[in-house]
């Protein structure tokens, strides 16, 4: 049945619209028949909601997943991370393993984070063990760099619970709630200043769960050198790379716009670190990913009319270990130079690709598992890992641990998995034994 | 045979000459004297022993190095009574011609100068001392009021120059024959053809492994990669200069590569380096130079505007800054056609023994010149390391890309070749561009000047390096520049301007380089 796609947005974005047209896909408005709706994620509340929801037929497909805030919100993703954290222990997962100061080996990729007000005292026990770090607090459900503010006494806190508080106690809502994560004060610098990265990732389904990552991802730099030092605490140029707050730096360049490839992260990396140490981090990216995904499907109402494209967001430190800071629903598609507009259509155009098959009316029942031809920029990401465990340290002591994709597709690493039965080696150093952790 | 072996006796007697006088030299004898307490060296056979003994503790290797280092840089010497200059520029309308632009370089920036009523030089005062040093990891922030400052040069007023070199001892006859040169470049000098460049770049034909090629996603690494990355160790483990160099003919492994290519350049980051980088720094801190205000403006017109290298801003000042004070730099001038220009003591203008070089490194920086740092960012986190390799990247190859002489790595003999690549092995071309006024050259002598740094993606212009340091030449930059022309000939064909060929040509960033210099040079039917 030939026909052309209905499609609607609330986003005004060209790359969006230029996407459609290409297609030859037809605008309607929201109140008459569609079959794609790329919509924010206010709208995507009344679709779903009991009161305004409608009843989406087969032939209709929108961008995001009703309770896409169990990931997106910076309090409920955390709540989930350390609740599949703690399953997987009651399991008895190797996944779950800790080494001898209670830090999980393979799951500790998050820093660590309370709710405010809901967790306060749990937080004054933890900030008394390191009095010295910082903290910082996020607002839950806000976006782009807003309402973020950096701290080292607890007297901070306490001023921000007593300024809040005499204003209203309605605002006490889940609404005013806050994060308070440990903040990375030993960011992996590159000529001297702070950058985090900002990957695309596609999930179809998350029963069973398919995800894809986009290649062309990019490192954000902020336009001020970085220092540790607690006196530049209030200067947000130094400490968050968001775009929306950069911009408004005097020093913000508008042809680059402070973005590089991941491309070009991994060239330095591998020339100036080595080749192992660079795959180890991507391969751990990949691994927290797939980690944070995980921890959520079971929560996820996995409605067959979506799909998400999530932006996330990732520090990795000056030991090359990466840390997931947040996930975000609607990264922005506002193109802020020329190269950033052609990987932004391009990444909507992928996209559509594997969510709307051949660009036909869609049928939701449809198995969500696209040729390998239609992915362009988007890998799959594999959701088996192998750890290479080191004989010559004690078990759990000092484990160094490789996380490599499933063998049997693409392999990544340095070693060859193929033939797990014979000693592994990785550079010069031996490996004795492999095991399969999912 | 005879003139050989007398050649060779100078060759060495020069070497031994500069070696006395290096750092390792002490070392050596120092290391010599404290062998002597070793019960292996006997005194009835203490010469052997001693030469034993440095084989085998590794000095050996690292005097093989110096001395292939120096063969590298130096030219043979020609004949003995031939005068110093001919070191520098055998051909006197070369040396002539190279004059006069130093003479205009000079000229303009005197005048932007008196213009701007700024001296060359001046000794901070304390406090501004104070402030530099403290924000040196941050110089990219800082915002001088630069509108007046200019480029003393750009590479198209430099090629202006090269269009209107003659040479005078050369009739060419007013009739136009099948000899006659239809490009720019209007002298004659000998450049490769391609017979030749095959044979000279041998390792780089179709049957012979090549990273930049074989390493792509399609191919196993079972095939090359693997085995050469294993050779790759093996020869930094060898620590050997002359290995390291053939090696990389093949590419440089990404994660080898800082190290091979510090090992081709013989550097080797001792304690004293460090120490003289500091020096530099220090000298920087103290007084302000009007070449600064010409980095910093370069910079900020270069780099920082740079997809792949805006990260590295502050890098780049804190080595060209740091490069302008540097006096070691002025060696090179004993082999570079050009001359350190000189400035005088207010009030003794014209008196030598009142000159003094400036900048003391006598090097003026031009539009662009911060983009041969730029690329080694990416090898070299440390700034004194990245010093040391960038200038000995520019005192072997660099400073050849703006100057004038008849050097087979020159700037004019690249152009040359350029032009004569394309004539010959793509006349229609060659034939259709200059009917149109878009003189290839035009476009491509950006390229070249800036050894395609800027250009390129910094992957594929890595590989490109790679091959420069490999075979110790620039050639492969002409060669280069004709291989994107014959790329890019079906769309070339159909332009009708300068303008529009320029457009085809604009993006160089999605080039392969290594396909495109191994079809052009081994799959082309000549």
């Amino acid at each position: 049945m030939a026909g052309k796609v209905k499609w609607v947005t609330d986003i005004e974005k060209s790359v969006l619209i230029n996407n459609f047209e290409k297609r030859g896909w037809v605008q309607v408005t929201e109140n008459e028949d569609w079959n794609f709706y790329w919509m924010s994620v206010q709208t995507i509340r009344n679709v779903f909601s009991v009161e305004t929801g409608y009843r989406l037929s087969d032939d209709q497909i929108v961008n995001h997943f009703p309770n896409h805030y169990e990931l997106t919100r910076k309090d409920l993703m955390v709540k989930n991370i350390k609740r599949y954290r703690k399953e997987l222990e009651k399991e008895g997962s190797p996944l779950a393993e800790k080494d001898e100061n209670g830090k999980y080996l393979y799951l500790d990729f998050v820093p660590v984070t309370y709710m405010l007000p809901a967790d306060y005292n749990l937080f004054v026990e933890e900030f008394r063990k390191s009095p010295s770090s910082t903290w910082i607090m996020k607002p839950c459900g806000k976006a782009q760099g807003k309402g973020i503010f950096l701290i080292n006494k607890l007297s901070q806190i306490k001023k921000w619970s007593r300024d809040s508080k005499t204003s209203s106690f309605v605002t006490q809502s889940t609404k005013e709630a806050y994060v308070i994560s440990l903040y990375i004060n030993n960011p992996l610098l590159i000529g001297g200043r702070k950058f985090d990265l900002r990957l695309y990732v596609l999930v179809s389904t998350y029963r069973p769960l398919r995800c894809y990552m986009y290649k062309l991802g990019f490192c954000r730099f902020c336009t001020v050198k970085y220092t540790p030092s607690t006196s530049e605490l209030d200067n947000m140029f130094v400490h968050l790379t968001n775009v929306a707050i950069q911009k408004h730096g005097e020093d913000y360049n508008h042809i680059h716009g402070g973005k590089w490839t991941v491309s070009n992260l991994r060239l330095y990396l591998e020339s100036t670190r080595g080749k192992e140490v660079t795959s180890k981090l991507f391969d751990e990216i990949h691994w927290i990913i797939v980690q944070s995904l995980k921890a959520v499907a079971p929560v996820m109402n996995n409605d067959k009319h979506c799909f998400e494209c999530y932006g996330y967001d990732i520090i990795i430190d000056d030991k090359l270990k990466p840390w997931l800071i947040e996930v975000n629903a609607s990264p922005s598609l506002t193109s802020s130079t020329a190269n950033d507009r052609i990987l932004k259509y391009n990444l909507i155009n992928d996209t559509l690709n594997i969510a709307v098959p051949n660009g036909e009316i869609p049928d939701c029942k449809w198995n969500k598992s696209p040729p390998k031809e239609v992915l362009g920029n988007y890998e799959i990401l594999n959701l088996k890992f192998w750890v290479l465990l080191d004989p010559t340290s004690a078990p759990s002591r000092n484990l160094k641990f490789w996380v490599l994709p499933d063998p049997t597709s693409a392999p990544s690493g340095p070693c060859d998995l193929r033939t797990p039965s014979k000693p592994l080696q990785v550079s010069d150093r031996k490996y004795g034994s492999v095991r399969r952790l999912m | 045979m005879l003139q050989e072996e007398s050649d060779l006796s100078l060759v060495i007697a020069q070497i031994v000459q500069k070696l006395k006088g290096s750092t390792l030299y002490a070392q050596l004898e120092r290391q010599a004297w404290a062998s002597l307490q070793r019960p292996e060296i006997k005194l009835e056979s203490l010469k052997e022993d001693i030469k034993e003994f440095f084989k085998i503790s590794g000095w050996e290797k690292k005097l093989q190095n110096a001395v292939y280092s120096e063969l590298s840089v130096f030219p043979l010497p020609s004949h003995p009574a031939a005068p110093p200059e001919h070191l520098k520029e055998p051909l006197v309308y070369m040396r002539k011609a190279q004059g006069s632009w130093e003479k205009r370089i000079l000229k303009s920036l005197n005048s932007m100068c008196t213009e701007l009523s700024i001296p060359l030089a001046r000794k901070r005062p304390v406090g501004e001392q104070k402030e530099l040093l403290n924000k040196w990891n941050e110089m990219g922030t800082d915002e001088p009021d630069l509108s007046l400052f200019r480029p003393v040069y750009a590479p198209k007023d430099f090629l202006e120059v090269l269009i209107n070199l003659r040479n005078p001892n050369y009739e060419n006859g007013d009739s136009l024959s099948f000899r006659t040169h239809l490009g720019l470049i209007q002298v004659p000098l000998k450049v490769k053809d391609i017979p030749e460049l095959k044979e000279f770049f041998v390792e780089l034909g179709l049957t012979t492994g090549q990273l930049g090629i074989d390493d792509s996603t399609q191919v196993p690494p079972e095939l090359f990669e693997n085995e050469h990355v294993r050779i790759g160790q093996k020869v930094l483990a060898e620590q050997d200069s002359a290995a390291a160099q053939q090696y990389i003919r093949q590419g440089s492994p990404t994660a080898l590569r800082a190290e091979l290519w510090a090992l081709i350049l013989n550097i080797s980051s001792q304690p004293e380096d460090i120490l003289y980088y500091e020096q530099l720094k220090t000298n920087v801190i103290q007084h302000d130079l009007l070449v600064d205000s010409l980095i910093y403006k370069d910079v900020k017109l270069t780099a920082s505007n740079d997809d792949y290298y805006f990260v590295f801003e502050d890098y780049l000042y804190q080595v060209l800054l740091c490069f302008s004070r540097d006096t070691s730099v002025l060696g090179h001038f004993a082999y570079n056609s050009a001359s350190p220009p000189k400035s005088y003591i207010r009030g003794k203008l014209g008196l030598e023994e009142y000159a003094v070089f400036y900048p003391p490194n006598g090097v003026i920086p031009f539009h662009g010149f911060s983009m041969y740092v730029a690329p080694l960012c990416f090898l070299y986190h440390e700034p004194s390391k990245l010093y040391q390799i960038f200038r000995e990247m520019y005192v072997r190859f660099f400073f050849r890309l703006h100057s004038i002489s008849s050097h087979p790595s020159g700037i004019v003999s690249l152009c040359l070749l350029f032009e004569t690549l394309l004539q010959t092995y793509l006349p229609q071309l060659f034939y259709h561009l200059r009917e149109i006024g878009a003189q290839p050259l035009r476009i491509s002598f950006k390229w070249m000047v800036r050894a395609f740094s800027g250009y390129l993606a910094t992957d594929q212009l890595l590989l490109l390096w790679d091959r420069i340091l490999g075979y110790n030449s620039l050639e492969i930059l002409a060669v280069l520049a004709a291989a994107v022309f014959a790329f890019r000939a079906v769309n070339l064909m159909e332009v009708t301007s300068l303008a529009a060929a320029e457009a085809v040509l604009a993006d160089l960033s999605t080039l392969k380089v290594m396909p495109l210099l191994q079809i052009f040079l081994f799959a082309t039917v000549t």
